[in-house]
């Protein structure tokens, strides 16, 4: 026989997709309520960059702004969006190995939710962590000189970044085997794309083919957004191609997160 | 079969292959509405494909199979509205509690806050997890674990239920409860595919049986047809020590007949005429020979000597072992 489309949720509106989500996200929240460790990456991890970027990095780092904490929380924020956004695979990859999807599968719900449920979950993952990093980098004389319309935009830009992330994260987590191969290749992906990157240090200062490839890097591009969202209040020449990146990344890792999600489930 | 026409549970020529593996070679499964088949075989047989596939968690590579006469392949979330799945391992939230896990099932099938907290809460009690419905599932045990999995499958009290080995690794006690649950369900017209490795199961809860084997069915009837096809009543004897089986077989044979030995087992037997006091001969005669009895009986065929007949071997040593004592239990005709 050959391969029939398969029409997913029959009656599936709007509501019964939003109260299926729904139902995902309170399971994962009453996740972290259980296992606090769980917000490990998002709280305890990004208090330490900034205390050893600023602290040891400090006096060291020559920037082209009034203080290397104002540089470098810019970098700090999306660093930590990035590895949230993807560590969502892992946490995917977890659910997978677990027998709750085949139930999951079993039921009439919009197959989709698990996905999106995971995927919203880590957006309010991902917002506690700019928030804690935000007081922890005024603790320690970050002054985001942009103002409320310019805090906004930059929280609003690292979100939907972070959530574009999550799909690639969800895209991998489908397709690599095991949570621990996913966390090798994110570890062995994200770490080099955010060093080379406006993170933390000027590009200007790398050689010149790897500054050619970090000025054109999405990570540069958003975090060069949000530092001048942040301390200007305007998104600069790198706000348009830090959203376009987005969505397109979204564009394409949504469908493809859940083609990789039906193919791995269904087998 | 006769009721094909209003099988709720319906599959033709299922095929399934994972890479080398042919799991299932054109499987036919027909359950009429308010019937159970319990599906048979040991372990590797295909039983878990065959369900996962009537139940849409899998994709069939040839034939088709449908539930409610809907198509699994074209319209699973229609499908998926109709049934209740018990899978062979437990399908649940470890974190959450008993309560929330079935809360949350019942929210998914879409069902009104008021029904699902009604339903939740008449589950927790028939199902004797009352006590424990607000401790997280990771601290529950084997027996409560399969008791909570099944009532997920409850919550919207589905038409169709299907159950993948619903008792394997419990418990006697917890056994005997589960059968009686579910029992005590299928009273209530649900139609049940259940699997399992237990012939004493099958033969207790189906009306039908489906007997797999290697990714085929082998042999489907009752109970009573299946013993039937094995012949009439045998007499059995279990000896002491394996060395004696010859010994054991040739006495045995002197009562006339052909004798059979099951070596793993320390069982010869023959067929039984109907005369009188062949039991006594047989011991008298074994112990004239110095063969050293531990049991013996007149017992009718049971499932495992069907398994045997149709595949020349036992289903799987383990189950053997594990199912031999009940199995005479059941089945013995006291001499
Ligand atoms: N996901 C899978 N990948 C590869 N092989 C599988 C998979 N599922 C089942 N099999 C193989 O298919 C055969 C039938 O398995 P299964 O349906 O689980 O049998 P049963 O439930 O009767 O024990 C076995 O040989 C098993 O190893
Ligand atoms: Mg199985």
């Amino acid at each position: 026989m050959t391969a029939t489309t398969r029409r997913e949720p029959a009656a599936a509106g709007i509501g019964t997709w939003l109260s299926d989500a729904w139902q995902m996200v309170k399971r994962n929240l009453i996740h972290i309520r259980r296992t606090p460790e769980l917000l490990l990456d998002v709280t305890i991890s990004p208090i330490m960059f900034v205390l050893l970027f600023s602290l040891v990095f400090g006096g060291a780092i020559d920037v082209p702004r009034d203080s290397y904490i104002n540089f470098l929380m810019a970098g700090i924020f999306v660093q930590t969006i990035a590895f949230a956004g993807i560590y969502t695979g892992v946490l995917l990859a977890n659910d997978l190995k677990n027998g709750m999807i085949d139930r999951f599968r079993s039921l009439p719900m919009s197959q989709s939710s698990v996905l999106t449920g995971r995927t919203l979950t880590d957006l309010l993952r991902a917002t506690l962590a700019v928030a804690i990093m935000w007081l922890v980098g005024m603790a320690v004389g970050f002054r985001p000189s942009g103002g409320v319309l310019g805090g906004v935009g930059a929280v609003g830009l690292m979100l939907l970044f972070g959530f574009a992330l999550s799909w690639i994260g969800v895209a991998m987590g489908a397709l690599v085997r095991t949570p621990e191969a996913l966390q090798g290749i994110i570890f062995a992906a994200v770490f080099p794309l955010t060093f080379v990157s406006s993170a933390f240090v000027d590009t200007a200062t790398m050689p010149d083919w790897l500054e050619w490839f970090a000025n054109r890097q999405p990570m540069t591009l958003v975090i060069d957004a949000v530092r001048s969202l942040t301390l200007d209040g305007t998104g600069g020449p790198a706000a348009v191609p830090a959203i376009l990146w987005s969505v397109g990344i979204l564009a394409v890792c949504f469908p493809l997160g859940i083609w990789a999600f039906n193919r791995r489930t269904l087998q | 079969m006769t009721h094909s026409d209003t099988a709720v549970i319906r599959a033709r020529a299922l095929e399934k292959h994972f890479g080398e593996t042919h799991a299932l070679r054109g499987i036919d499964i027909d359950v009429p509405e308010g019937r159970i088949l319990a599906v048979l075989g040991p372990n590797g047989a295909g039983k878990t494909t065959a369900v996962r596939i009537l139940a849409t968690l899998t994709l069939a590579d040839g034939g088709e199979a449908t539930g409610a006469g809907v198509d699994v392949r074209t319209h699973p979330a229609e499908v998926r509205a109709r049934i209740g799945l018990t899978g062979q391992f437990a399908a649940l939230d470890e974190l959450l509690t008993g309560r929330e896990n079935l809360d949350m099932i019942g929210r998914l099938y879409h069902l009104p806050g008021s029904t699902v907290r009604r339903r939740v809460g008449e589950l927790l009690a028939r199902f004797d997890l009352e006590d424990a419905a607000d401790r997280p599932v990771k601290t529950y045990s084997g027996g409560m674990r399969r008791r909570l999995d099944l009532a997920g499958s409850l919550v919207a009290e589905p038409p169709i239920l299907f159950l993948d080995e619903p008792t394997t690794g419990l418990d006697p006690r917890s056994r005997l409860g589960m059968w009686q649950l579910i029992s005590e369900l299928v009273a209530g017209g649900t139609t049940l595919l259940l699997t399992t490795q237990y012939l004493e199961e099958a033969d207790r809860l189906a009306d039908q049986i489906a007997v797999m084997d290697h990714g085929q069915v082998i042999a489907r009837g009752t109970a009573d047809e299946l013993k039937a096809r094995v012949g009439g009543e045998r007499l059995v004897v279990t000896i002491a020590r394996s060395d004696q089986l010859d010994a054991a077989a040739r006495a045995i044979a002197s009562l006339g007949g052909e004798p059979q030995v099951d070596a793993p087992q320390r069982h010869v037997s023959i067929a039984v005429n109907g005369g009188d006091g062949i039991l006594t001969r047989a011991v008298r005669a074994l112990d004239a020979a110095g063969v050293a009895v531990d049991d013996a009986g007149v017992r009718r065929p049971t499932l495992d000597d069907v398994f045997l007949v149709l595949t020349g071997q036992h289903p799987d040593a383990d189950m053997q072992a594990a199912s031999s004592v009940d199995v005479r239990e059941l089945d013995e005709v006291p001499a």
